[in-house]
């Protein structure tokens, strides 16, 4: 699950947290292989639900506790019924023979390279910055509506063209 | 936020996760300790007003439903954002809350044509 | 941390666990009685004095009725899934206080993780209709979360028009902001589109479109039995309560009432409980009043009169606090906006065109002509 910048190094409060860390990680790893090995789609939406609980969890270590309940109201919630009804919308009795084909090794090999990039990403990445610091939600507000203004209205843009693509895929989906 | 705040905070919410679990653990447990258990063909069918139920194939979601869903995704992207807005936009330079004001016209404009287009009727 | 505060923390859970219990417990009953009232019925009366413990036999009887799992059910969701609507059911109440100082943990954002943790009990509703493998059961867990997300986006724009007027989003530092002036007179629209929102969430009339018994017998929940089925029935009784509580705490001044001191501890708690009893009963009244949507008027309700409202609310809000226009100003456009919507719905349902409806009466000499 990425690099944390956790050290374990300094005191009482970074070791427990290391602790912590250690069971929220297996707990993301264990829900991340789950999704992969499930042979039924809807148990793997639900342990991806575990792995991005998992998730909130290391955002709540890192002192972000804004961002862990975004992934919990963002992640857990909306992510995971929009995946719940895509995956009722497809025809389920197709699932058993779409677990495996022949994209497979494919598969495998992309998900190997993607996972060496993000490794050297979060090794390269570490310049030694261990101390984890927290951001008063009021200050999170003025950097995000001055210094990434322009970002944030781009998003809009991003959320308007999701929004006009679902309308028009659903206005194909109803004429057919 | 100091360290031992967010630490006593969020170990209360993990508190309150076990203890709503155990609760229900408890609950089931004496449920089964009291509970009879007669299984029967018939008693286990799928309900369906009394008639034998047809072989059930999981169904299959009407499109329809899946507008909503995307609707509800960016709505609540768009409050994730808002709530850090809605603290600081009082004491923050002028420009902070036009910012905010072109992005709700944005995604108004989008819950407009979503209504103009007829996606917002449910049949 | 310490030991003694982890203590203090869990005995405070299980304190609020069983007081929650009684309040489910109480919650029944008055509803059944008040129900009854209105209806001209005497409502529960064999079980104890004026049937006082019926809850408590009802109570006993659902722990020890038979848990049927049907045969082609899905186990593993089957059983999860009521676990997924109840626990964060239950884990919003950590930070709802109940007076000055009397909640678990006082969180800073406790009203932005309220609005995240009760988002996780939809995933509940709909995988327990989709694991029941039952037609009726899947329906119902379909039109759940279409509906529940639907209202989800008022309730949230309502609310952060009161986080904006407090400028907080602490629960004890938003009911202190409101020691003049509770929000209800500020934002009659905002209250309006948040009880409206919080009965649509609670699946309660007019807005049980999901559990319609005459319509999907029950909806997710129909195949559930006993202890499981027990579970869905604690946690919606505990949402009612959990509105009724937001209600009281964003809207009616929390535990501050005019002449009562508002640090006492005692005096809180009896105020807190007077406003959210009454607000309870106002929805428990709704029910006896109001025929239920139908599921086309639910939805054209959501997104095209309330998610639109909410978005004005929102603005107009913002523009009132930005050029510091004077607070019975705001009360009162708000009010304006929330009539007219009122009065433009009255005047669209009297002007708009009837469905012309075709009765056929029964014909014996059609018979075997059209024979189904």
């Amino acid at each position: 699950m990425g690099s944390t910048q956790e050290s374990g190094t300094e005191g009482g409060v970074l070791t427990e947290s290391l602790v912590v860390f250690l069971i929220i990680s297996v707990v993301c790893v264990a829900g991340g292989l789950g999704v992969v090995f499930s042979r039924n789609v809807i148990h793997a939406t639900f342990l991806l639900l575990v792995s991005l609980m998992g998730v909130a969890g290391i955002f709540l270590l890192l002192l972000a506790e804004f961002l862990a309940l975004v992934q919990v109201l963002i992640y857990g919630g909306a992510i995971t019924i929009v995946v719940l009804f895509v995956i009722m919308l497809t025809k389920s009795d197709e699932f058993e023979s779409l677990v495996d084909n022949s994209q497979k090794p494919l598969a495998f090999l992309i998900s190997i390279g993607l996972f060496v990039v993000m490794t050297v990403a979060a090794i390269a990445a570490d310049n030694g910055n261990t101390v984890r610091a927290s951001l008063k939600f009021s200050d999170l507000g003025h950097s995000l509506f001055t210094d990434w203004a322009i970002p944030f209205e781009v998003a809009s843009l991003v959320l308007l063209v999701a929004l006009i693509g679902a309308i028009v895929i659903s206005k194909q989906g109803e004429e057919e | 936020m100091s360290i031992e705040e967010l630490t006593v905070n969020y170990t209360a919410v993990v508190i309150a996760a076990i203890a709503g679990f155990g609760a229900m653990a408890i609950m089931f447990g004496a449920s089964y300790i009291l509970a009879p258990k007669r299984r029967s063909e018939l008693k286990d069918m799928p309900y369906e007003c009394g008639i034998p139920p047809s072989p059930y194939s999981w169904s299959q979601l009407h499109v329809r439903y899946y507008i909503f869903a995307i609707l509800f995704l960016i709505f609540d992207i768009e409050a994730v954002f808002l709530f850090p807005w809605a603290l600081i936009f009082v004491n923050a330079i002028d420009a902070v809350f036009y910012e905010m004001l072109i992005f709700i016209a944005i995604l108004f404009f989008g819950l407009m044509y979503g209504w103009k287009k007829g996606v917002l009727q449910w049949r | 941390m310490s030991l003694l505060d982890l203590l203090k923390t869990i005995s405070a859970i299980m304190g609020m666990l069983t007081v929650l219990s009684v309040i489910v417990l109480s919650l029944t009953l008055l509803e059944r009685k008040f129900i009854g009232r209105i209806q001209m019925r005497k409502g529960p009366n064999r079980v104890g004095p004026f049937g006082l413990l019926q809850p408590v036999a009802d109570a006993i009887k659902l722990v020890a009725k038979e848990d049927i799992l049907p045969t082609w059910v899905d186990k593993v969701i089957y059983w999860v899934s009521p676990l997924v609507v109840f626990i964060p059911t239950f884990m919003i109440w950590v930070t709802i206080p109940v007076a000055r100082d009397v909640v678990i943990r006082n969180l800073d954002m406790g009203l932005f993780y309220i609005i995240a943790f009760s988002v996780l009990s939809i995933v509940g509703l709909i995988s327990a209709g989709w694991a029941s493998a039952n037609k009726y059961a899947i329906i119902g867990g379909f039109r759940a979360a279409a509906q529940l997300i639907s209202y989800e986006i008022p309730i949230i724009l309502s609310v952060l028009a009161i986080a904006m007027l407090a400028g907080s989003l602490n629960l004890e530092r938003i009911v202190d902001a409101q020691a003049t002036k509770p929000y209800i007179f500020l934002q009659p629209l905002g209250a309006f589109l948040f009880l409206c929102g919080g009965l649509a969430e609670l699946g309660r009339t007019p807005f049980d479109i999901h559990p319609a018994e005459s319509e999907v017998v029950g909806g997710p929940f129909v195949e559930y039995s006993g202890a499981h089925w027990s579970v869905f029935f604690l946690a919606e009784y505990i949402n009612t309560f959990a509105i009724a509580a937001l209600t009281t705490l964003l809207f009616l001044g929390g535990w501050l009432f005019p002449g009562l001191p508002g640090n006492v501890t005692a005096s809180g708690v009896l105020v807190f409980l007077t406003k959210t009893y009454l607000v309870v009963l106002v929805i428990f009244w709704f029910r006896g009043t109001y025929p239920r949507l139908r599921i086309d008027q639910l939805m054209s309700l959501g997104w095209k009169v309330l998610v639109p409202l909410g978005f004005i609310n929102v603005v107009v809000t913002a523009v009132a606090l930005k050029t510091e226009l004077p607070e019975i100003i705001l009360g009162l456009i708000s009010f304006v906006i929330l009539a007219s919507t009122f009065w433009i719905i009255s005047v669209r349902m009297r002007t708009a065109p009837k469905p012309e409806y075709t009765v056929r009466l029964y014909d014996p000499s059609l018979e075997g002509l059209n024979a189904r």
